[in-house]
């Protein structure tokens, strides 16, 4: 065990796979001998050459192409967006190339050795264009994965597991984590699964439900909560796509009440999705309207980030609201 | 870290210089003249009998299968169909001049050099009419062929969506020593999209094995040419990128055949690309779903008819003694009726399972597709006279 930011544990994870697997290729913008604008690629061109680590033209939608050939062929490419505000350009790649290339050829042919990494979020001043969450455009898309984690143990886990899985995956890095996020994370190799959701805190009365950053806001109201004697079931989704709503399902089953919280904007937000399911699945078991506690429906704002945010005070706010119905 | 100076080929000047087009002079490499009659100072590459008389046979083939398919399509047996007139001498010669381990990445107008690669009738027809034997599993529109032995990538519709990807694919076999190139086709539409800026660029500055072939054939559906670009063509923009570039007549087989084989040595011999463009005009009409006389003249068309790149190939190999007109109408005819045959055949072929709906969307199939599929199964069974494909299949 070592302790590790998320960074380093993101780092740690790419060294390890590229030792481990020589057709892992590193690129995007400034990942080169830089190392990143984040520095997540640190030290990769030192140790394992330009060939399998280099910097990209300013292009996502070429990074993106070129990563789908690349995978198509038979590499492991782990492409880097800068920013997730900045993978639109690369939408038609992914969503009518990447997600499709395995269903319309008829498995001829696949882009699942694919990687697509991208910090994402809000809670650094980021204004518009440094801040967004754009995982449920993606999550409309069949075909992708994707795949959030909350701390430098997820992290790494979680990453590995992506590199290795025979889909396309969409890795989303929460940034504010970056280097405020730190726990001890094993040297050694090991994987988290895909698609299952991670049950954080055990309880009775509320299903509380978030994913990346937005897992230490849930967690921070739930504390809240249960200093009022309100006992949460905090669960964080890790999987977007697909998604495990069995696990929801189960917990909501126990509890009768669900809040799902998310950075990203409420309509069409991946809380509808999750909102309709459980309700569908959990109709007899619900004692209340499921509460969805959301970025407001209006770009990403720079001098309002705060009362923008879906913090831990209207997620407090909600959970009472929830258990008062 | 190296110290580096982008100003260094940079000529300085002390009074504005506007540059204009012209100074570029981008040739046009002609091999056989209109009449198919070797050019008196050009040289015939070095190409076998059995090369020559494969290179015709395939543009013949393809110029039958598109005249019977569009037919086909006219009598509702497939629902859509694109035809290559015009442009058979621009795919078949240049698929010719490559070798069979090299990718092919095509748009969607090169089935010739599928064709050329070894697809069989029975293939072309299998995907056309979506059966249960198509490698697609029949989930893509007609043309949309792909197979991976052949090394010929899957088609998908979204225009150059490719060209970043064949650089992406030829990088990789770069790194794995194939000793393969990546053969990336579009047609001069295409080229308008972000997609060719990025794809032409990453290979320049990453240096992939890659030849952008573009088929320069005048229109993109209605929009002629002049409506597409200002510049000189496509070529001019190779040599902006610092992409090595190969001006070339499309309907002159021989001067494909000669452009392609050096592409392809350079691409090789250097580690980077060349883009070949290859004018000649698209005497089909765009699809099945398109008439040409709405936008452009019968004697255009004429005119283009008279530099019909088979003639033109077909004088130059009877002009060697390779071609023997008897032994040549007998094998068409022999495809003739193997096209028909091929027709009846796939399109009594079943559609593929129900379950084919939701497998190949991921490697295994999610919780959330089994529901979905196990609840359709369910529907479909109670009403098995509304989906008549599959009921039968759903016990």
């Amino acid at each position: 065990m070592k302790k590790m930011n998320l960074l380093q544990a993101i780092n740690d994870a790419l060294i390890l796979e590229m030792r481990r697997n020589e057709k892992v290729v590193v690129f995007g913008e400034d990942v080169g001998h830089f190392g990143g604008v984040f520095r997540a690629t640190s030290h990769l061109q030192e140790h394992f050459g330009r060939e399998r680590c280099f910097n990209t033209p300013l292009t996502e939608q070429g990074i993106i192409g070129f990563a789908n050939g690349l995978a198509s062929q038979g590499s492991y490419p782990v492409a880097e967006i800068q920013f997730a505000d900045y993978i639109f350009p690369a939408f038609d790649q992914i969503v009518n190339e990447t997600a499709k290339f395995r269903y319309r050829s008829g498995g001829q042919f696949t882009c699942g050795s694919l990687t697509i990494r991208t910090p994402y979020g809000g809670g650094i001043a980021g204004g518009l264009y440094h801040s967004q969450s754009p995982e449920a455009y993606f999550a409309h898309t069949p075909g992708m994965k994707i795949v959030i984690p909350r701390n430098p143990y997820q992290a790494k886990g979680l990453l590995l597991a992506s590199i290795r899985d025979d889909n396309p995956v969409l890795f989303m890095e929460p940034k504010r984590l970056y280097r405020a996020s730190v726990c001890e994370v094993p040297e050694e190799d090991y994987t988290l699964p895909l698609g299952k959701a991670d049950i954080v805190t055990e309880g009775s009365d509320i299903t509380l439900l978030a994913w990346g950053a937005q897992m230490e806001v849930i967690e921070k109201a739930a504390q809240m909560a249960n200093d009022d004697g309100v006992s949460c079931d905090v669960i964080d989704l890790r999987s977007i796509l697909p998604w495990d709503a069995e696990c929801v399902a189960q917990s909501v089953r126990k509890t009768g009440r669900l809040l799902i919280n998310h950075e990203a904007p409420m309509t069409g937000g991946f809380a509808s999705e999750i909102a309709a399911t459980i309700q569908d699945k959990c109709f007899l078991h619900l004692e209340a309207p499921i509460a969805r506690v959301c970025g407001l429906d209006t770009p990403y704002p720079l001098a309002h980030e705060k009362e923008y945010m879906p913090d831990h005070l209207k997620t407090y706010e909600a959970i009472k609201r929830t258990l008062d119905y | 870290m190296n110290d580096r100076n982008h100003l260094s080929n940079v000529h300085v000047t002390h009074s504005v210089n506007v540059i204009e087009n012209g100074i570029v002079d981008i040739p046009m490499l002609q091999i056989l003249d209109n009449e198919g009659a070797l050019i008196a100072d050009a040289n015939a590459p070095e190409i076998d009998k059995e090369k020559t008389q494969k290179i015709l046979y395939t543009m013949e083939y393809i110029r039958l299968l598109d005249e019977r398919m569009v037919a086909a399509q006219r009598q509702g047996r497939i629902s859509f169909y694109l035809a290559c007139t015009g442009e058979e001498a621009a795919t078949t010669a240049s698929a010719a001049a490559l070798s069979d381990d090299d990718m092919i990445m095509s748009q969607y107008r090169e089935q010739a050099a599928l064709a050329y690669r070894g697809y069989s009738t029975e293939q072309f027809m299998n995907q056309m009419f979506s059966n249960r034997l198509d490698p697609n599993k029949g989930r893509q529109m007609p043309i949309h062929y792909g197979d991976k032995k052949l090394n010929f990538m899957t088609i998908s519709s979204p225009l150059g969506t490719q060209i970043p990807q064949a650089s992406g694919y030829a990088y990789g076999q770069k790194l794995q020593g194939t000793d393969a190139v990546t053969i990336c086709y579009f047609g001069e539409g295409a080229a308008s999209e972000g997609d060719f800026h990025a794809g032409l660029n990453m290979a320049a500055v990453l240096k992939c094995p890659v030849i952008f072939f573009c088929r320069n054939n005048g229109y993109a559906i209605s929009t002629p040419a002049d409506e597409q670009f200002a510049g000189d063509g496509i070529a001019s923009r190779g040599i902006g990128y610092g992409v090595k570039t190969i001006r070339v007549d499309g309907n002159d087989a021989l001067a494909v055949y000669t452009a392609t084989q050096k592409a392809r040595e350079i691409a090789l011999a250097e580690n980077c690309p060349v883009l070949i463009e290859a004018m000649t005009y698209r005497l089909a009409a765009h699809s099945t779903s398109d008439d040409p006389t709405g936008y452009r003249s019968k004697e255009e068309e004429a005119k283009w008819r008279e530099r019909d790149p088979i003639n033109r190939f077909k004088r130059w190999v009877m002009d060697k003694g390779w071609f023997d007109e008897q032994a040549h109408e007998a094998m068409l005819s022999e495809s003739r009726q193997a096209i028909l045959a091929a027709v009846k055949t796939a399109e009594k072929v079943d559609v593929c399972d129900i379950d084919d709906l939701v497998n190949d969307v991921y490697d295994t199939v999610p919780w959330h597709l089994q529901e979905q599929i196990t609840e359709l199964k369910a529907h479909i069974k109670k009403y098995p006279d509304a989906y008549p494909k599959t009921a039968k299949g759903v016990k």
